[in-house]
Protein backbone atom coordinates (compact mmCIF):
# COMPACT_ATOMS: atom_id res chain seq x y z
CA UNK A 1 0.00 0.00 0.00
CA UNK A 2 2.78 2.42 0.76
CA UNK A 3 5.19 3.38 -1.94
CA UNK A 4 8.30 1.31 -2.16
CA UNK A 5 11.35 2.33 -0.16
CA UNK A 6 13.50 2.07 -3.26
CA UNK A 7 11.85 5.31 -4.41
CA UNK A 8 12.34 7.13 -1.12
CA UNK A 9 14.94 9.47 -2.59
CA UNK A 10 12.51 10.74 -5.21
CA UNK A 11 9.91 11.77 -2.64
CA UNK A 12 9.73 15.57 -2.81
CA UNK A 13 6.84 16.17 -0.43
CA UNK A 14 5.73 13.96 2.43
CA UNK A 15 3.00 14.18 5.03
CA UNK A 16 3.85 12.01 8.04
CA UNK A 17 1.33 10.94 10.67
CA UNK A 18 -0.64 14.17 10.62
CA UNK A 19 -3.44 14.70 13.13
CA UNK A 20 -5.64 17.75 12.71
CA UNK A 21 -8.71 18.58 14.79
CA UNK A 22 -11.00 21.51 15.29
CA UNK A 23 -12.41 21.30 18.78
CA UNK A 24 -14.09 17.91 18.94
CA UNK A 25 -14.02 17.31 15.20
CA UNK A 26 -11.17 15.20 13.91
CA UNK A 27 -10.51 16.36 10.37
CA UNK A 28 -7.42 14.22 9.85
CA UNK A 29 -6.29 11.18 11.82
CA UNK A 30 -2.77 9.84 11.35
CA UNK A 31 -2.63 10.75 7.68
CA UNK A 32 0.55 9.94 5.78
CA UNK A 33 1.24 10.23 2.11
CA UNK A 34 4.08 11.09 -0.18
CA UNK A 35 4.39 12.87 -3.47
CA UNK A 36 6.99 11.60 -5.88
CA UNK A 37 8.99 13.91 -8.07
CA UNK A 38 7.69 14.25 -11.60
CA UNK A 39 4.47 12.35 -10.94
CA UNK A 40 0.82 13.20 -10.62
CA UNK A 41 -0.54 12.29 -7.21
CA UNK A 42 -4.27 12.57 -6.63
CA UNK A 43 -6.18 12.75 -3.35
CA UNK A 44 -9.76 11.57 -3.65
CA UNK A 45 -12.54 10.89 -1.21
CA UNK A 46 -16.19 11.65 -0.52
CA UNK A 47 -17.31 15.10 0.61
CA UNK A 48 -16.01 15.97 4.05
CA UNK A 49 -13.31 13.30 3.92
CA UNK A 50 -10.62 15.84 4.81
CA UNK A 51 -9.10 16.46 1.39
CA UNK A 52 -9.01 20.22 1.67
CA UNK A 53 -7.88 20.02 5.31
CA UNK A 54 -4.98 17.92 4.12
CA UNK A 55 -4.20 20.55 1.48
CA UNK A 56 -4.38 23.34 4.01
CA UNK A 57 -2.07 21.51 6.37
CA UNK A 58 0.35 20.86 3.52
CA UNK A 59 0.42 24.46 2.33
CA UNK A 60 0.59 25.86 5.86
CA UNK A 61 -2.83 27.39 6.44
CA UNK A 62 -3.55 24.85 9.18
CA UNK A 63 -0.98 23.68 11.65
CA UNK A 64 -1.46 20.00 12.53
CA UNK A 65 -1.52 19.03 16.22
CA UNK A 66 0.72 16.08 15.52
CA UNK A 67 2.83 14.82 12.67
CA UNK A 68 4.92 16.74 10.20
CA UNK A 69 5.15 17.95 6.66
CA UNK A 70 8.46 17.42 4.93
CA UNK A 71 9.32 19.29 1.76
CA UNK A 72 12.55 18.47 -0.05
CA UNK A 73 13.93 16.81 3.05
CA UNK A 74 13.18 19.80 5.27
CA UNK A 75 10.57 19.82 8.03
CA UNK A 76 8.28 22.70 7.09
CA UNK A 77 5.50 22.04 9.61
CA UNK A 78 6.11 25.38 11.29
CA UNK A 79 6.88 27.41 8.17
CA UNK A 80 4.34 30.09 7.20
CA UNK A 81 2.28 29.72 4.00
CA UNK A 82 3.93 32.65 2.22
CA UNK A 83 7.37 31.21 2.97
CA UNK A 84 6.31 27.74 1.79
CA UNK A 85 5.08 29.40 -1.40
CA UNK A 86 8.47 31.01 -1.88
CA UNK A 87 10.14 27.64 -1.30
CA UNK A 88 8.20 26.19 -4.24
CA UNK A 89 4.86 24.91 -2.93
CA UNK A 90 2.23 26.54 -5.13
CA UNK A 91 -1.47 25.94 -4.63
CA UNK A 92 -4.78 26.89 -6.17
CA UNK A 93 -8.11 27.09 -4.39
CA UNK A 94 -11.38 25.24 -4.92
CA UNK A 95 -13.35 28.36 -5.76
CA UNK A 96 -12.01 30.93 -8.19
CA UNK A 97 -9.62 33.02 -6.11
CA UNK A 98 -8.46 35.53 -8.67
CA UNK A 99 -8.07 39.19 -7.79
CA UNK A 100 -11.12 40.72 -9.37
CA UNK A 101 -10.67 44.11 -10.94
CA UNK A 102 -7.14 43.25 -12.05
CA UNK A 103 -6.11 42.14 -15.50
CA UNK A 104 -5.04 38.62 -16.39
CA UNK A 105 -1.42 39.73 -16.62
CA UNK A 106 -1.45 41.47 -13.22
CA UNK A 107 -2.95 38.38 -11.63
CA UNK A 108 -0.30 36.17 -13.18
CA UNK A 109 2.53 38.55 -12.32
CA UNK A 110 1.45 38.37 -8.69
CA UNK A 111 2.35 34.70 -8.83
CA UNK A 112 5.90 35.78 -9.59
CA UNK A 113 5.84 38.38 -6.84
CA UNK A 114 8.01 36.43 -4.44
CA UNK A 115 10.69 36.23 -7.13
CA UNK A 116 11.08 40.01 -7.07
CA UNK A 117 13.62 41.32 -4.64
CA UNK A 118 13.23 45.10 -4.78
CA UNK A 119 11.80 46.89 -1.75
CA UNK A 120 8.73 49.19 -1.71
CA UNK A 121 10.81 52.34 -2.11
CA UNK A 122 12.69 51.01 -5.12
CA UNK A 123 9.36 49.88 -6.55
CA UNK A 124 8.13 53.44 -6.08
CA UNK A 125 10.95 54.80 -8.17
CA UNK A 126 10.72 51.91 -10.66
CA UNK A 127 14.24 52.38 -11.87
CA UNK A 128 17.38 50.32 -12.34
CA UNK A 129 17.26 46.91 -10.75
CA UNK A 130 13.55 47.11 -10.01
CA UNK A 131 12.65 47.74 -13.62
CA UNK A 132 15.06 45.15 -15.03
CA UNK A 133 13.73 42.59 -12.59
CA UNK A 134 10.13 43.17 -13.62
CA UNK A 135 10.92 43.08 -17.32
CA UNK A 136 12.84 39.84 -16.91
CA UNK A 137 9.97 38.33 -14.93
CA UNK A 138 7.51 39.38 -17.56
CA UNK A 139 9.56 37.93 -20.39
CA UNK A 140 9.88 34.59 -18.65
CA UNK A 141 6.16 34.56 -17.87
CA UNK A 142 5.30 35.14 -21.51
CA UNK A 143 7.42 32.26 -22.67
CA UNK A 144 6.65 29.74 -19.99
CA UNK A 145 3.11 30.54 -18.91
CA UNK A 146 1.01 32.64 -21.27
CA UNK A 147 2.00 30.82 -24.45
CA UNK A 148 1.91 27.42 -22.83
CA UNK A 149 -1.62 27.81 -21.47
CA UNK A 150 -2.85 29.56 -24.62
CA UNK A 151 -4.06 32.65 -22.81
CA UNK A 152 -1.81 35.10 -24.60
CA UNK A 153 -4.74 36.80 -26.34
CA UNK A 154 -6.60 37.67 -23.14
CA UNK A 155 -3.67 39.00 -21.13
CA UNK A 156 -4.98 42.56 -20.87
CA UNK A 157 -8.59 41.65 -20.10
CA UNK A 158 -9.97 42.02 -16.59
CA UNK A 159 -10.40 38.57 -15.09
CA UNK A 160 -14.03 39.18 -14.18
CA UNK A 161 -14.88 39.33 -17.89
CA UNK A 162 -13.67 35.76 -18.53
CA UNK A 163 -15.61 32.50 -18.65
CA UNK A 164 -15.31 30.16 -15.69
CA UNK A 165 -13.04 27.76 -17.57
CA UNK A 166 -10.67 30.54 -18.57
CA UNK A 167 -10.64 31.93 -15.02
CA UNK A 168 -9.52 28.55 -13.73
CA UNK A 169 -6.84 28.49 -16.41
CA UNK A 170 -5.61 31.92 -15.31
CA UNK A 171 -5.43 30.55 -11.78
CA UNK A 172 -3.29 27.69 -13.02
CA UNK A 173 -1.14 30.23 -14.87
CA UNK A 174 -0.69 32.24 -11.69
CA UNK A 175 0.39 29.12 -9.81
CA UNK A 176 2.87 28.32 -12.61
CA UNK A 177 4.23 31.84 -12.42
CA UNK A 178 5.36 30.96 -8.90
CA UNK A 179 7.87 28.63 -10.52
CA UNK A 180 6.79 25.83 -8.22
CA UNK A 181 8.53 22.57 -7.39
CA UNK A 182 5.19 21.04 -6.44
CA UNK A 183 1.96 22.28 -7.95
CA UNK A 184 -1.05 21.71 -5.69
CA UNK A 185 -4.41 21.90 -7.44
CA UNK A 186 -7.60 21.92 -5.38
CA UNK A 187 -10.34 20.54 -7.65
CA UNK A 188 -8.99 22.01 -10.90
CA UNK A 189 -12.00 20.90 -12.97
CA UNK A 190 -14.82 21.38 -10.45
CA UNK A 191 -17.87 22.81 -12.18
CA UNK A 192 -16.37 22.60 -15.66
CA UNK A 193 -18.10 21.25 -18.73
CA UNK A 194 -16.61 18.33 -20.60
CA UNK A 195 -14.62 20.40 -23.07
CA UNK A 196 -13.13 22.60 -20.35
CA UNK A 197 -12.32 19.50 -18.29
CA UNK A 198 -10.51 17.89 -21.22
CA UNK A 199 -8.51 21.08 -21.84
CA UNK A 200 -7.49 21.28 -18.21
CA UNK A 201 -6.54 17.59 -18.09
CA UNK A 202 -4.41 18.08 -21.19
CA UNK A 203 -2.58 21.04 -19.65
CA UNK A 204 -1.93 19.12 -16.45
CA UNK A 205 -0.57 16.15 -18.40
CA UNK A 206 1.56 18.42 -20.60
CA UNK A 207 3.00 20.05 -17.51
CA UNK A 208 4.04 16.69 -16.18
CA UNK A 209 5.27 15.18 -19.43
CA UNK A 210 6.98 18.19 -21.02
CA UNK A 211 8.30 19.92 -17.96
CA UNK A 212 8.55 17.15 -15.42
CA UNK A 213 6.34 19.12 -13.06
CA UNK A 214 5.35 17.39 -9.83
CA UNK A 215 1.60 17.67 -9.28
CA UNK A 216 -0.61 16.99 -6.27
CA UNK A 217 -4.32 17.35 -6.91
CA UNK A 218 -7.64 16.94 -5.18
CA UNK A 219 -10.42 15.91 -7.50
CA UNK A 220 -13.97 14.74 -7.52
CA UNK A 221 -14.02 13.84 -11.21
CA UNK A 222 -13.09 10.16 -10.91
CA UNK A 223 -12.73 9.71 -14.64
CA UNK A 224 -10.06 12.36 -14.88
CA UNK A 225 -8.23 11.16 -11.76
CA UNK A 226 -8.02 7.60 -13.06
CA UNK A 227 -6.88 8.81 -16.49
CA UNK A 228 -4.03 11.07 -15.55
CA UNK A 229 -2.75 10.09 -12.08
CA UNK A 230 0.26 7.93 -11.33
CA UNK A 231 -0.60 7.54 -7.69
CA UNK A 232 -3.94 7.87 -5.87
CA UNK A 233 -4.58 8.41 -2.16
CA UNK A 234 -8.12 7.80 -0.90
CA UNK A 235 -9.35 9.60 2.21
CA UNK A 236 -12.53 8.84 4.14
CA UNK A 237 -13.54 10.42 7.46
CA UNK A 238 -10.03 11.80 7.88
CA UNK A 239 -8.29 8.43 7.43
CA UNK A 240 -6.26 7.16 4.50
CA UNK A 241 -8.18 4.06 3.47
CA UNK A 242 -6.18 3.16 0.39
CA UNK A 243 -3.33 4.32 -1.81
CA UNK A 244 -1.64 3.03 -4.90
CA UNK A 245 -1.97 3.07 -8.66
CA UNK A 246 -5.37 3.96 -10.12
CA UNK A 247 -5.93 0.30 -11.00
CA UNK A 248 -5.16 -0.87 -7.46
CA UNK A 249 -7.37 1.78 -5.88
CA UNK A 250 -10.28 1.19 -8.22
CA UNK A 251 -10.67 -2.41 -7.09
CA UNK A 252 -9.91 -1.82 -3.40
CA UNK A 253 -12.95 -3.01 -1.38
CA UNK A 254 -12.79 -0.12 1.13
CA UNK A 255 -12.83 2.40 -1.67
CA UNK A 256 -15.79 0.79 -3.33
CA UNK A 257 -17.58 0.80 0.00
CA UNK A 258 -16.77 4.45 0.67
CA UNK A 259 -18.01 5.54 -2.71
CA UNK A 260 -20.87 3.17 -3.41
CA UNK A 261 -21.97 1.93 -0.01
CA UNK A 262 -21.48 -1.47 1.58
CA UNK A 263 -22.88 -3.62 -1.19
CA UNK A 264 -21.19 -3.93 -4.50
CA UNK A 265 -23.45 -3.21 -7.44
CA UNK B 1 -25.82 86.76 -4.40
CA UNK B 2 -24.71 87.02 -8.01
CA UNK B 3 -23.03 84.47 -10.23
CA UNK B 4 -19.58 85.86 -9.61
CA UNK B 5 -19.78 85.30 -5.88
CA UNK B 6 -21.27 81.87 -6.50
CA UNK B 7 -18.34 81.01 -8.80
CA UNK B 8 -15.87 82.27 -6.23
CA UNK B 9 -17.34 80.21 -3.40
CA UNK B 10 -17.59 77.19 -5.67
CA UNK B 11 -13.91 77.40 -6.62
CA UNK B 12 -12.82 77.88 -3.03
CA UNK B 13 -15.00 74.96 -1.99
CA UNK B 14 -13.73 72.61 -4.69
CA UNK B 15 -10.09 73.49 -4.09
CA UNK B 16 -10.59 73.21 -0.34
CA UNK B 17 -12.19 69.80 -0.90
CA UNK B 18 -8.83 68.47 -2.14
CA UNK B 19 -7.45 68.24 1.39
CA UNK B 20 -10.65 66.60 2.60
CA UNK B 21 -10.20 63.99 -0.14
CA UNK B 22 -6.66 63.41 1.08
CA UNK B 23 -7.78 62.72 4.64
CA UNK B 24 -10.58 60.55 3.27
CA UNK B 25 -7.98 58.60 1.30
CA UNK B 26 -6.17 57.89 4.56
CA UNK B 27 -9.32 56.31 6.00
CA UNK B 28 -10.12 54.37 2.84
CA UNK B 29 -6.60 52.95 2.46
CA UNK B 30 -6.68 51.50 5.94
CA UNK B 31 -10.23 50.21 5.56
CA UNK B 32 -9.48 48.55 2.24
CA UNK B 33 -6.15 47.16 3.36
CA UNK B 34 -7.03 45.96 6.85
CA UNK B 35 -10.83 46.31 7.27
CA UNK B 36 -10.28 48.69 10.18
CA UNK B 37 -11.89 52.10 10.51
CA UNK B 38 -9.11 54.16 11.99
CA UNK B 39 -10.69 56.68 14.33
CA UNK B 40 -7.20 57.93 15.20
CA UNK B 41 -6.74 59.38 11.70
CA UNK B 42 -7.27 62.93 13.00
CA UNK B 43 -4.54 62.36 15.54
CA UNK B 44 -2.16 61.22 12.78
CA UNK B 45 -2.91 64.49 10.96
CA UNK B 46 -2.31 66.49 14.08
CA UNK B 47 0.85 64.63 14.99
CA UNK B 48 2.28 65.22 11.51
CA UNK B 49 1.74 68.95 11.90
CA UNK B 50 3.30 68.98 15.38
CA UNK B 51 6.35 67.10 14.13
CA UNK B 52 6.84 69.69 11.39
CA UNK B 53 6.42 72.48 13.89
CA UNK B 54 8.93 70.91 16.27
CA UNK B 55 11.52 70.26 13.58
CA UNK B 56 11.18 73.70 11.97
CA UNK B 57 10.35 76.16 14.74
CA UNK B 58 12.15 74.50 17.65
CA UNK B 59 15.03 72.54 16.06
CA UNK B 60 15.51 75.14 13.29
CA UNK B 61 15.75 72.59 10.50
CA UNK B 62 15.01 73.75 6.94
CA UNK B 63 11.37 73.32 5.94
CA UNK B 64 11.85 70.49 3.43
CA UNK B 65 13.93 68.54 5.93
CA UNK B 66 11.33 69.18 8.64
CA UNK B 67 8.60 67.77 6.43
CA UNK B 68 10.69 64.75 5.49
CA UNK B 69 11.58 64.12 9.14
CA UNK B 70 7.93 64.50 10.18
CA UNK B 71 6.82 61.96 7.55
CA UNK B 72 9.54 59.54 8.66
CA UNK B 73 8.37 59.90 12.27
CA UNK B 74 4.73 59.36 11.26
CA UNK B 75 5.77 56.25 9.36
CA UNK B 76 7.42 55.03 12.55
CA UNK B 77 4.33 55.79 14.63
CA UNK B 78 2.09 54.02 12.08
CA UNK B 79 4.37 51.00 12.19
CA UNK B 80 4.26 50.90 15.98
CA UNK B 81 0.48 51.23 16.02
CA UNK B 82 0.11 48.39 13.54
CA UNK B 83 2.46 46.17 15.50
CA UNK B 84 1.36 46.96 19.05
CA UNK B 85 -2.35 47.72 18.72
CA UNK B 86 -3.79 46.24 15.55
CA UNK B 87 -1.94 42.98 15.17
CA UNK B 88 -2.71 41.66 18.67
CA UNK B 89 -6.36 42.47 17.92
CA UNK B 90 -6.51 40.79 14.53
CA UNK B 91 -9.36 38.29 14.43
CA UNK B 92 -11.20 40.10 17.22
CA UNK B 93 -14.68 41.59 16.69
CA UNK B 94 -14.74 44.77 14.63
CA UNK B 95 -16.12 46.74 17.52
CA UNK B 96 -13.06 45.94 19.71
CA UNK B 97 -10.72 47.18 17.02
CA UNK B 98 -12.78 50.35 16.60
CA UNK B 99 -12.65 50.99 20.34
CA UNK B 100 -8.88 50.43 20.25
CA UNK B 101 -8.41 53.08 17.55
CA UNK B 102 -10.63 55.53 19.48
CA UNK B 103 -8.57 54.88 22.59
CA UNK B 104 -5.39 55.30 20.60
CA UNK B 105 -6.67 58.65 19.32
CA UNK B 106 -7.40 59.79 22.86
CA UNK B 107 -3.90 58.75 23.97
CA UNK B 108 -2.19 60.66 21.16
CA UNK B 109 -4.46 63.63 21.80
CA UNK B 110 -3.59 63.67 25.50
CA UNK B 111 0.10 63.16 24.77
CA UNK B 112 0.16 66.11 22.38
CA UNK B 113 -1.67 68.27 24.92
CA UNK B 114 0.89 67.35 27.54
CA UNK B 115 3.99 67.85 25.39
CA UNK B 116 3.14 70.87 23.26
CA UNK B 117 0.36 72.41 25.45
CA UNK B 118 -3.05 73.09 23.99
CA UNK B 119 -2.29 76.60 22.77
CA UNK B 120 -2.46 77.76 19.18
CA UNK B 121 0.96 77.62 17.58
CA UNK B 122 2.19 79.36 14.45
CA UNK B 123 3.10 76.86 11.71
CA UNK B 124 5.67 77.62 9.03
CA UNK B 125 4.13 78.45 5.67
CA UNK B 126 4.13 75.34 3.46
CA UNK B 127 2.09 76.44 0.44
CA UNK B 128 2.25 79.98 -1.05
CA UNK B 129 -0.40 82.33 0.30
CA UNK B 130 -0.35 84.85 -2.56
CA UNK B 131 -4.00 85.10 -3.69
CA UNK B 132 -4.84 84.36 -7.31
CA UNK B 133 -7.00 86.73 -9.26
CA UNK B 134 -8.78 85.36 -12.34
CA UNK B 135 -10.80 88.20 -13.79
CA UNK B 136 -12.89 89.24 -10.82
CA UNK B 137 -12.69 85.90 -9.04
CA UNK B 138 -10.30 85.78 -6.11
CA UNK B 139 -8.99 82.47 -4.79
CA UNK B 140 -6.69 82.26 -1.76
CA UNK B 141 -3.31 80.88 -2.86
CA UNK B 142 -3.06 78.56 0.13
CA UNK B 143 -6.23 76.75 -0.85
CA UNK B 144 -5.33 76.67 -4.54
CA UNK B 145 -1.87 75.20 -4.00
CA UNK B 146 -2.94 72.78 -1.30
CA UNK B 147 -5.43 71.40 -3.80
CA UNK B 148 -2.62 70.62 -6.24
CA UNK B 149 -0.55 68.99 -3.52
CA UNK B 150 -3.52 66.74 -2.82
CA UNK B 151 -3.96 65.99 -6.52
CA UNK B 152 -0.28 65.14 -6.94
CA UNK B 153 -0.27 62.86 -3.92
CA UNK B 154 -3.45 61.05 -4.91
CA UNK B 155 -2.17 60.64 -8.48
CA UNK B 156 1.15 59.29 -7.24
CA UNK B 157 -0.57 56.75 -4.98
CA UNK B 158 -2.93 55.70 -7.74
CA UNK B 159 0.00 55.09 -10.09
CA UNK B 160 1.85 53.23 -7.36
CA UNK B 161 -1.08 50.90 -6.76
CA UNK B 162 -1.62 50.36 -10.46
CA UNK B 163 1.88 49.84 -11.78
CA UNK B 164 4.44 48.84 -9.16
CA UNK B 165 4.88 45.29 -8.01
CA UNK B 166 4.56 46.28 -4.35
CA UNK B 167 1.45 48.33 -5.07
CA UNK B 168 -0.19 45.48 -6.92
CA UNK B 169 0.71 43.12 -4.10
CA UNK B 170 -0.91 45.53 -1.64
CA UNK B 171 -4.10 45.56 -3.71
CA UNK B 172 -4.04 41.78 -3.93
CA UNK B 173 -3.60 41.42 -0.18
CA UNK B 174 -6.46 43.88 0.40
CA UNK B 175 -8.89 42.10 -1.89
CA UNK B 176 -8.12 38.52 -0.85
CA UNK B 177 -5.57 38.06 1.96
CA UNK B 178 -5.76 34.25 1.95
CA UNK B 179 -4.94 33.89 -1.72
CA UNK B 180 -2.26 36.55 -1.48
CA UNK B 181 -0.72 34.62 1.39
CA UNK B 182 -0.73 31.44 -0.69
CA UNK B 183 1.06 33.28 -3.49
CA UNK B 184 3.95 34.10 -1.20
CA UNK B 185 2.96 37.68 -0.45
CA UNK B 186 3.79 38.71 3.08
CA UNK B 187 0.35 40.02 4.02
CA UNK B 188 1.49 41.44 7.35
CA UNK B 189 4.10 43.51 5.58
CA UNK B 190 1.62 44.89 3.07
CA UNK B 191 -0.68 45.80 5.97
CA UNK B 192 2.17 47.63 7.68
CA UNK B 193 2.85 49.49 4.44
CA UNK B 194 -0.83 50.40 4.20
CA UNK B 195 -0.69 51.97 7.65
CA UNK B 196 2.47 53.86 6.75
CA UNK B 197 0.95 55.21 3.53
CA UNK B 198 -2.28 56.22 5.22
CA UNK B 199 -0.44 57.84 8.12
CA UNK B 200 1.76 59.86 5.77
CA UNK B 201 -1.16 60.94 3.60
CA UNK B 202 -3.03 62.10 6.71
CA UNK B 203 0.06 63.85 8.05
CA UNK B 204 0.54 65.78 4.80
CA UNK B 205 -3.08 66.95 4.95
CA UNK B 206 -2.65 67.82 8.62
CA UNK B 207 0.49 69.92 8.17
CA UNK B 208 -1.03 71.86 5.26
CA UNK B 209 -4.32 72.52 7.06
CA UNK B 210 -2.38 73.64 10.13
CA UNK B 211 -0.19 75.93 8.06
CA UNK B 212 -3.27 77.53 6.47
CA UNK B 213 -5.10 78.02 9.77
CA UNK B 214 -3.11 77.46 12.92
CA UNK B 215 -1.83 74.52 14.90
CA UNK B 216 -3.71 73.24 17.94
CA UNK B 217 -4.99 69.85 19.10
CA UNK B 218 -8.39 70.87 17.70
CA UNK B 219 -6.93 70.04 14.28
CA UNK B 220 -7.77 66.40 14.83
CA UNK B 221 -11.51 67.11 14.80
CA UNK B 222 -11.25 67.96 11.08
CA UNK B 223 -11.03 64.25 10.52
CA UNK B 224 -14.44 63.72 12.08
CA UNK B 225 -16.09 65.82 9.40
CA UNK B 226 -14.08 63.87 6.87
CA UNK B 227 -15.32 60.60 8.29
CA UNK B 228 -18.74 61.85 7.27
CA UNK B 229 -17.29 62.36 3.80
CA UNK B 230 -16.11 58.79 3.72
CA UNK B 231 -19.41 57.33 4.71
CA UNK B 232 -20.81 59.39 1.88
CA UNK B 233 -18.26 57.98 -0.54
CA UNK B 234 -18.42 54.40 0.67
CA UNK B 235 -15.67 53.17 2.96
CA UNK B 236 -13.92 51.05 0.38
CA UNK B 237 -13.89 53.29 -2.65
CA UNK B 238 -10.88 55.50 -3.39
CA UNK B 239 -12.69 57.28 -6.21
CA UNK B 240 -15.67 57.72 -3.90
CA UNK B 241 -13.48 59.35 -1.24
CA UNK B 242 -12.02 61.79 -3.74
CA UNK B 243 -15.36 62.80 -5.23
CA UNK B 244 -17.09 62.98 -1.88
CA UNK B 245 -14.28 65.21 -0.56
CA UNK B 246 -14.85 67.63 -3.41
CA UNK B 247 -18.64 67.59 -3.04
CA UNK B 248 -18.53 68.27 0.67
CA UNK B 249 -15.88 70.97 0.24
CA UNK B 250 -18.11 72.64 -2.32
CA UNK B 251 -21.31 72.38 -0.28
CA UNK B 252 -19.55 73.71 2.81
CA UNK B 253 -18.27 76.73 0.96
CA UNK B 254 -21.65 77.43 -0.61
CA UNK B 255 -23.43 77.06 2.73
CA UNK B 256 -20.94 79.38 4.39
CA UNK B 257 -21.42 81.84 1.54
CA UNK B 258 -25.19 81.91 1.86
CA UNK B 259 -25.77 81.34 5.55
CA UNK B 260 -22.55 82.43 7.25
CA UNK B 261 -19.74 80.53 8.98
CA UNK B 262 -21.84 78.98 11.72
CA UNK B 263 -23.53 76.40 9.50
CA UNK B 264 -20.22 75.13 8.13
CA UNK B 265 -19.81 72.22 10.53
CA UNK B 266 -23.44 71.28 10.16
CA UNK B 267 -23.36 70.70 6.44
CA UNK B 268 -21.37 67.48 6.11
CA UNK B 269 -23.43 65.72 8.75
CA UNK B 270 -26.74 66.88 7.29
CA UNK B 271 -25.73 65.57 3.86
CA UNK B 272 -24.56 62.31 5.29
CA UNK B 273 -27.80 61.84 7.16
CA UNK B 274 -29.79 62.27 3.98
CA UNK B 275 -27.51 60.05 1.91
CA UNK B 276 -27.45 57.29 4.48
CA UNK B 277 -31.22 57.23 4.58
CA UNK B 278 -31.27 56.61 0.84
CA UNK B 279 -28.12 54.49 0.39
CA UNK B 280 -26.90 53.06 3.70
CA UNK B 281 -23.75 51.66 2.08
CA UNK B 282 -22.59 55.00 0.66
CA UNK B 283 -22.65 56.34 -2.83
CA UNK B 284 -19.90 54.19 -4.31
CA UNK B 285 -19.15 51.49 -1.77
CA UNK B 286 -20.11 47.84 -1.72
CA UNK B 287 -23.10 46.71 0.29
CA UNK B 288 -21.50 44.59 2.98
CA UNK B 289 -20.07 47.34 5.11
CA UNK B 290 -20.01 47.23 8.88
CA UNK B 291 -22.80 49.37 10.24
CA UNK B 292 -21.64 51.53 13.09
Amino acid sequence: MSIGTQHASSVVLAVEGVHLGFGGIKALTDVSMSVRKGGITAVIGPNGAGKTSLFNATSGFYRPQRGRVVFEGRDVTRVKPNQRAAMGLARTFQNVALFRGMTVLDNIKLGGHHRLRSNPLQAMAYWGASQREELALRASLEREVLDFLEIDHIRHQPVSALSYGLQKRVELARALAMNPKVLMLDEPVAGMNREETEDMARFILDLQEERGMTILLIEHDMGMVMDISNHVVVLNFGHVIASGTPAEVRTHPDVIEAYLGAHQP
Amino acid sequence: MDWLTFAEFSLIGLFGGGLLSLVALGFVLIYKGTKVINFAMGEFMMLGAYFVYTAHALLKLPLWLSIAAALACIAGVALLVERLVLRPLSGQPVISVLMATIGLGAMIHGGVDAIWSGQNLEMPQIVPRQPLLWGDVLVPGSIFWSFWVAVALIAALTLYFRFTSTGIAMRAAASDPTTAYALGIDVRRTQQLTWIFAGCVGAVAGMIIASINSLSPALSSTALGVLAVIILGGLDSIAGAIIAGLIVGWLEAIAVGYFGGKVRDLVPYAIVLVILMIRPYGLFGTRDIERL
